[in-house]
């Protein structure tokens, strides 16, 4: 947003020059910023889901959703990482009322939440890949995986990326900075939830009624 | 005209800055989470159940659910207003929506009707 600004003299050309920008407070646009990276995020997804939505049909033979996914699991699952979201808000809540404790409580709460998610993530891949249907078995199981597993991934950095925050909480309290990261991170939390609701309906939901 | 505004800006950073940061009310968090639990149980309910004889209607009834749900996560959690940062995040979204519209029923579209007139069933040595 660099201005122009003139000045004109009775009789002499206009004289231009650029106004540089002012400085922005530190930080003052990381959330725009990792908004952005968010949508780009989204669209990773977007073609996961498109592969999946194509291929998710070629069995090649082997076993289809119905041999494979166990529902029950699947809505403890779910209910594990939307605990993770109210537990993560009330983090974000503590945090606005400036207490570093109550904080890094519910952080830990949801820390826990999203651990016992990825537990029970590894569990069923690992029941499944023991049952052989492994990604490379047909294309659906390879699109599974993948977009299955690359949530798994976001999950589990997001985890990497709490506790390292926890951690910074406890060094040097809910200075700028770390609120700031604590708001991204919630974006980002959130965020998963949001892309969890379009894995469990597409993938599992669905893939029960094909 | 824009010296005004920074000139504000500089004189108050934080409160130029916590504008822009929504950290939700215990309100709206409980809220969101109550409408989530149902907005999720529902669908599995329909699948597991086997409510509808359908599996057509249940899918779309299923999709249906899952797309108010991730608007109550987008309002409730993620706290998208048209108004945070000055509209662009909105706009952001309205652009990566656009975007996975197009991404996903061209995939879909495309592929679809590719598998419906070039299976196998077809002997291309019988044409004349």
């Amino acid at each position: 947003m660099t201005s122009v600004a003139t000045a004109t003299t009775a009789g002499e050309a206009p004289v231009f020059h650029l106004e540089d920008e002012h400085a922005h407070a530190e930080g003052g646009s990381t959330m725009l910023g990792f908004w952005v990276y968010l949508m780009s995020d989204c669209l990773i997804f977007a073609m996961l889901f498109a592969a999946y939505g194509v291929l998710g049909g070629n069995f090649a033979a082997g076993p289809a959703p119905k041999d494979l996914f166990d529902l029950p699991l699947v809505a403890l699952n779910t209910a594990m990482l939307l605990f993770s979201s109210i537990t993560y808000g009330f983090a974000m809540l503590a945090m606005a009322r400036g207490q570093v404790r109550p904080t890094q409580l519910w952080l830990a709460v949801t820390a826990l939440f999203g651990l016992a998610f990825l537990s029970i993530e590894l569990y069923e891949f690992h029941h499944m890949i023991a049952e052989g249907a492994t990604p490379q078995r047909s294309a659906f199981l390879s699109a599974f995986f993948t977009l299955v597993g690359t949530h798994g991934l976001h999950v589990t950095f997001g985890l990497i990326w709490l506790v390292t925050l926890m951690v910074q909480l406890g060094r040097y309290g809910l200075i700028a900075a770390n609120r700031r990261r604590l708001m991204c991170l919630s974006l980002f939390w959130h965020f998963l939830d949001v892309i969890w609701i379009g894995v469990f309906t597409v993938v599992y939901l669905l893939g029960m009624l094909r | 005209m824009s010296t005004d505004v920074h000139a504000a800006a500089a004189d108050a950073p934080h409160a130029h800055h916590d504008a822009a940061e929504p950290h939700g009310s215990l309100k709206g968090y409980v809220i969101g989470f109550a409408l989530s639990v149902v907005l999720t149980a529902i669908p599995f309910w329909l699948v597991m159940g086997g409510v509808f004889a359908s599996p057509t209607a249940t899918a779309i009834v299923v999709l249906g659910f899952a797309i108010v749900q991730i608007v109550v996560h987008m309002v409730f959690f993620l706290h998208m207003n048209a108004r945070s940062e000055g509209g662009w995040t909105m706009l952001a979204l309205i652009f990566t929506i656009i975007i996975v519209v197009i991404a996903l029923t061209g995939s879909l579209w495309v592929m679809y009707h590719l598998n419906v007139n070039m299976m196998p069933g077809h002997d291309m040595s019988q044409m004349p």
